[in-house]
């Protein structure tokens, strides 16, 4: 029998099988920020260990940079230490580090990808859940909590638990006012979020082969809000063109050696997975969350559900607390909600690609009266190539604010947050109480439609946007 | 780490679905670069009334006297979703929790709570619902998770087995050093780096 991409790969990471506890599997690229990573330098430090490949590693400053400033003494203190202390210790341990200050600064699943560090076949781990993202590129991606970050740093080696296989299959193809972004909501909202828990997720079909590497990033990135390990695509040309002549993709000889390689990877034809799932992308609908939860999602053309309406009694309770916190009215249209605050950007929606699509709807617009609009790129380069582009322009004239780049009011680390009651359409991948800020209320949906949101002041369904 | 072999104590009843890391442990209190100290900021938006945390949320489980000593938590449907901090674990460990019952955890999460001397036990939906039934009726019940055995004892003397794979339960019961456990395979590590390497050199 044949063997899915997700088992090929695990199975030429093997440094140790299990032998009844755990395997042993070895990581191609350890990426690192400065949250979720001082406690295993200064475990490395306490133990006397030493960063196994440093060569392997690479760090950047986002989760709670200031798109405000790029001088490091206008940062909050706390915040600052933390930078700082990631700076001090990337030096001690002779890793690279991407820092507040350098060009190429950004979101850490943004900037991997762009710098060609993030390569099909790899096992590429970080201290975040939406390590998933790499998986786009043919990789096993997947976040890991600090603890097992400080055991990737001092043995480049993971212990891992076999996870099982699912294919999402997305026939069809998109329709107009439809985006990736869609895709992984609908998928979310149909298996759960918890519907993925305990596998590695292949994302294969029409619709997906259809897509850029940016459009892949979005789907892989949100894997872990339906609960998987990872989430994954096999890489085919278009991967391939990505890649060639980027900083870190091989050159020369390696990189038609690496290309024969990468074109071994993709699921066998007869490779059996746990389970398949279908989503049929020719009827799906541009889709917004209305709930505390990405899964609690509908339709933009869709309403506010009632909570009895649902089977599962956790589920009715669930929805019950949602609209309490969310402020909604069992009925409300999705498209009668107004917003407050608009932010685009993040490591599901931040790229170039999200920026062009956006700011050709606000071309030549208005942001609506009484909402805070915000653009933040997903790295130092996607910033420049918009500036080229001249979409900063675009977004200022409408009256969005052009920000530097980090993950900014995504988990609200900075102080790029909601204030309580506030409420926010918003292109990131959380709805979760609290997550913009105490008190507000986030809904996810697409980045054109976060742009539309933006210039009407309420859920916009973009294909009657006019 | 702290070795768990068994424990008893008071099992308090969080019944909310999808408790997530964010709600577990905000991010305004992740800007710490050392471990210590996370329990007075668990479940902050819950538990307090204000930002600041100055003023507790009667109707918070927690808040209620005969919970402040709980060091079991009965919870739902995919705890510990989301965010991959490990801060989580830390909050709640710091808080005085050593175990967490529910119907399932998320993947990353329950990783950590092993690498923290945790232990989580999945038990089906209508077995947690009967130990919500039992705290409701007498709240501050104590139960008693033996993890050699691989079975909680719940107030009424009831034995639920539960199942946990065997290298999570070795690093919990001796309370492993699972970077020194790795350490001991260096020679592997080296051999396969150096193959690896040698097949493809793009990834040296």
């Amino acid at each position: 029998m044949g063997q899915t991409m997700y088992e090929k790969i695990w199975e030429s990471h093997l440094v140790r099988p299990s032998e009844g506890d755990v395997s042993v599997i070895y990581v191609d690229r350890h990426l690192v920020h400065e949250v979720t990573s001082p406690q295993a330098f200064e475990g490395l430090r306490v133990t006397k260990r030493a960063v196994r490949r440093p060569e392997k590693t690479f760090a950047t400053m986002d989760h709670n940079v200031s798109t405000r400033t790029k001088n490091i003494d206008l940062v909050e203190a706390a915040s600052r230490i933390q930078m700082e202390t990631l700076a001090k210790n990337c030096k001690e341990f002779g890793v690279t580090l991407y820092d507040f200050a350098s060009e190429d600064q950004g979101i850490v699943h943004v900037i991997g990808p762009e710098k060609g560090i993030t390569q099909p076949g790899m096992v590429i781990v970080c201290g975040d859940s939406h390590t998933a993202t790499h998986g786009a590129f043919g990789s096993l991606a997947f976040g890991i909590g600090t603890s097992e970050v400080e055991h990737v740093l001092a043995t480049q080696t993971l212990q891992q638990n076999k996870a099982k296989t699912m294919r999402v299959n997305v026939d069809g193809q998109l329709q107009p006012g439809t985006t990736p972004k869609d895709i992984i909501l609908a998928i979310i909202g149909k298996i759960g979020t918890a519907g993925a828990t305990g596998y590695v997720v292949e994302y294969a079909g029409d619709a997906i082969r259809a897509l850029s590497m940016e459009g892949r990033m979005t789907i892989c990135n949100m894997s872990i809000e339906a609960g998987a390990r990872a989430g994954m695509i096999a890489p085919d040309e278009t991967t391939f063109t990505y890649l060639k002549g980027r900083e870190f993709s091989p050159a020369g000889a390696n990189w038609n050696k690496a290309v024969a390689y990468w074109k071994t990877l993709p699921s066998d034809k007869d490779a059996k997975f746990d389970l398949e799932i279908r989503l049929d992308a020719n009827t799906l609908k541009p889709q917004v969350t209305w709930g505390t939860s990405p899964g609690q999602v509908t339709d933009i053309d869709g309403v506010v559900p009632e909570p009895e309406s649902f089977k599962d009694p956790m589920d009715r309770t669930s929805a019950r607390q949602a609209l309490a916190y969310m402020d909604l009215k069992p009925g409300t249209k999705m498209t009668d909600i107004k917003v407050d605050k608009v932010f685009l950007g993040s490591c599901t929606n931040g790229r170039i690609e999200d920026l062009r699509a956006a700011a050709a709807v606000v071309k030549g617009r208005k942001v609506a009266d009484g909402v805070q609009a915000i653009v933040v790129p997903g790295s130092g380069r996607v910033r420049r190539q918009a500036e080229k582009e001249g979409l900063d322009k675009i977004f200022t004239a409408a009256g969005f604010e052009w920000r530097f780049a980090g993950c900014s009011m995504c988990l609200g680390m900075n102080d790029d947050q909601l204030k309580s009651g506030e409420r926010c359409a918003s292109s990131s991948n959380r709805n979760f109480e609290g997550r913009q800020g105490p008190g507000g209320r986030t809904h996810l949906l697409s980045p054109i439609m976060t742009a539309a949101a933006a210039i009407t002041g309420r859920l916009t369904d973009i294909r009657t946007f006019k | 780490m702290e070795k768990f072999v068994k424990h008893t104590g008071i099992a308090a009843p969080l019944d909310r679905a999808n408790v997530d890391t964010d709600a577990i442990i905000p991010k305004q209190f992740l800007r710490k670069i050392d471990r210590v100290g996370f329990g007075k900021h668990l479940f902050h938006e819950l538990r307090f009334l204000d930002y600041e945390g100055t003023k507790e949320n009667p109707d918070f489980i927690l808040n209620q006297p005969i919970y402040r000593k709980a060091s079991i938590l009965l919870a739902r449907d995919n705890f510990g979703c989301g965010s991959s901090r490990e801060h989580a674990p830390w909050a709640l460990s710091d808080f005085g929790f050593r175990v967490i019952v529910a119907p399932s955890f998320a993947d990353i999460f329950a990783n950590n709570c092993v690498k923290n001397g945790m232990l989580l036990i999945t038990l089906p939906t209508d077995k947690v619902d009967a130990l919500f039934k039992q705290v409701a009726a007498k709240p501050g019940v104590q139960m008693t998770a033996d993890l050699e055995a691989q079975v909680l004892i719940d107030a009424e003397g009831n034995k639920h087995p539960f199942q946990i794979d065997s290298f999570s339960k070795t690093c919990l019961l001796n309370g492993l050093d699972q970077i020194g456990w790795t350490e001991q395979f260096k020679d592997k590590i080296e051999a396969y780096e150096s193959r690896w390497v040698s097949d493809k050199p793009w990834l040296k």
